[in-house]
């Protein structure tokens, strides 16, 4: 489903984010990226989302690589994407509903579909009764959850997800990732940047460790 | 994973009607924000209805000078003005030599007493020829030269013609000033193109600026809706309806600013016409011309928004 062959990233202003990174992850497998902050995990995540592009190397998305895709293709790509940002994205003057649609707008849905799966999704985050509530309006777990309703509510066949924890007590932050389970069981691939040490050995997944943009076991 | 993508398949005609869905959602919502912030909107919506009005007017000025052009070609007649010294004995002598011309269609006769009386009559310099004792105008044959010789060159070789007789002082070709006339017409036309041209230029480049000023307020959903898959098409559509909307409010507000200024105008134009002893009425525009200026005007509209759209869209990283 993924491969990263040798990638390197560097930014202008920074340098060296990513150094060689060479992984693959299997259909249907779940794991999780580690490291310390600014170790590069959010650089890593956003070279599958196709927002940055690789200097060196080639990364492979359902076979396609990345950096020959034309820009015509990508957001065709992005449809097989489910994205959980650092900071959730949301749009403060829409509704949660209009938030967690958008996917579905954007890949051509009737109405009445989108409305059945919006509720489904929101339901699986336990928000269904705030579907008519703005961003601003909600906590900051909360809106975390939405955008974990946003980001797999068009059935993604993989999951990126960016500290999508962060901001959950522990008892949300296990029901958050135990949804992320049972994607994974339906065959979605899922990739979870994540600094909850605890959770993640708990859960017992395979785990990608950055140390200064380099990948030190995986 | 095989029963997600089963699921994700959507059928031809549901896809249809999410797309058509899409499109109203696009065109309302769009409408909906411009009336949402009704101050900016309305302030660009009347620059270009200034804008289109202003056009709208030159247009409806060369349209009424050509109704006013058309009314007088008719008259491609020649004076023929006889010397002084010839008399009237003469002058009917000679006009019924004309009368026998076969390109000649009519004639009228003008003499010195009658010119004389209506030169009285329109000048107001009455007194003034009292003193004289002698009558200084000539006689006038005026003379319409036969429909078959409506080539202009024709026309001129009749002029000449009778310009060869002795008792001819000048032969005036009305047709003259006719053409002069409309070789100015024609030139303001021109003109009014050009300006107009311009204008349109200008009105996209409005549109296109209250576009891109939009395009930056919504910067955030243009890139999320990217993030989670959206197209080019997708993402400029809401844009491209609001410059639909801008210029069909503008094109609108124009064509109530033309009535306005048309209704302030008609009651000074018709007094002018009243001292040329003609009836001239006012051209306000058809059906058609109303149609053209709206329909145009949202065209721009469309025009100015693709145009901005066409690079700036690229401008807001990630692709
Ligand atoms: N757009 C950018 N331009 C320049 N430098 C950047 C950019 N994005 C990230 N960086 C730099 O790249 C390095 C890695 O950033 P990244 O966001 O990938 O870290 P991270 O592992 O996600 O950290 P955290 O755990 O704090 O989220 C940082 O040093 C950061 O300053
Ligand atoms: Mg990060």
């Amino acid at each position: 489903m993924l491969k990263f062959d040798h990638v390197s990233k560097r930014y202008p202003e920074t340098g060296d984010v990513l150094t060689e990174v060479s992984f693959e992850m299997r259909r249907g497998e779940m794991a999780f990226l580690t490291g310390h902050s600014g170790a590069g995990k959010s650089t890593l995540l956003k070279l599958i989302a196709m927002m940055e592009l690789a200097n060196r190397g080639q990364v492979f998305l359902d076979g396609q690589n990345l950096n020959r895709l034309s820009p015509r293709k990508i957001p065709f790509m992005r449809r097989k994407l489910g994205l959980i940002f650092q900071d959730y994205k949301l749009l403060v003057d829409k509704t949660v509903f209009d938030n967690v649609a958008l996917p579905l707008m954007v890949a051509g849905y009737g109405r009445h579909d989108i409305a059945k799966r919006v509720r489904a999704a929101l339901d699986k985050v336990g928000l269904l009764g705030k579907e008519k509530k703005y961003p601003l309006a909600l906590s900051g777990g909360e809106q975390q959850r939405v955008g974990i309703a946003r980001a797999v509510v068009n059935k993604p066949q993989m999951i990126l997800a960016d500290e999508p924890t962060g901001n959950l007590d522990p008892e949300l932050s296990q029901e958050v990732m135990h949804l992320f389970e049972q994607f994974q069981q339906v065959g979605v691939t899922v990739l979870i940047a994540s600094h909850d040490l605890f959770l993640i050995k708990k859960m017992g997944y395979r785990i990608l460790k950055l140390d200064h943009g380099r990948l030190v076991n995986g | 994973m095989t029963k997600a993508q089963v699921k994700n398949n959507i059928g031809f005609k549901d896809k249809l009607h999410a797309y058509l869905f899409s499109h109203l959602h696009a065109f309302f919502s769009s409408l909906g924000r411009l009336v949402a912030s009704p101050v900016s909107s309305i302030m660009t919506v009347i620059v270009l209805a200034v804008a289109i009005a202003l056009a709208a007017s030159f247009y409806m000025v060369v349209a009424n000078a050509k109704q006013l052009t058309g009314s007088i070609e008719a008259s491609n007649q020649l004076s023929v003005f006889l010397k002084a010294s010839v008399n009237e004995q003469q002058g009917r002598e000679f006009f019924r030599e004309l009368q026998q011309h076969s390109n000649i269609q009519s004639l009228s006769y003008i003499s010195k007493q009658q010119a004389l009386q209506e030169f009285k009559a329109q000048s107001g310099f009455g007194a003034v020829l009292e003193i004289l004792s002698d009558n200084p105008l000539p006689i006038v044959i005026q003379a319409l030269p036969k429909d078959s010789l409506k080539d202009n060159f024709e026309i001129k070789a009749l002029a000449t013609e009778i310009g060869n007789h002795p008792q001819v002082d000048v032969v005036q070709l009305d047709m003259d000033w006719l053409r002069r006339l409309q070789a100015i017409m024609q030139m303001l036309g021109r003109g009014v193109m050009l300006i107009n041209a311009l204008l349109a230029i200008a009105v996209i480049f409005i549109t296109g600026n209250t576009i891109r000023l939009e395009l930056q307020n919504r910067k955030d959903e243009v890139l999320i809706a990217k993030l989670v898959g959206a197209t080019h098409a997708f993402v400029q559509r809401p844009f491209i309806y609001t410059g639909f909307w801008i210029g069909l409010a503008a094109g609108l507000c124009a064509w109530l600013i033309l009535l306005v200024l048309l209704w302030t105008m008609q009651g000074p134009v018709e007094q002018l016409s009243l001292l040329y002893h003609s009836q001239f009425d006012l051209l306000f525009p058809n059906l058609l011309e109303t149609l053209t200026i709206i329909f145009s005007s949202s065209l721009l509209g469309v025009l100015g928004a693709w145009s901005v759209l066409l690079h700036q869209l690229n401008l807001i990283k990630p692709q």
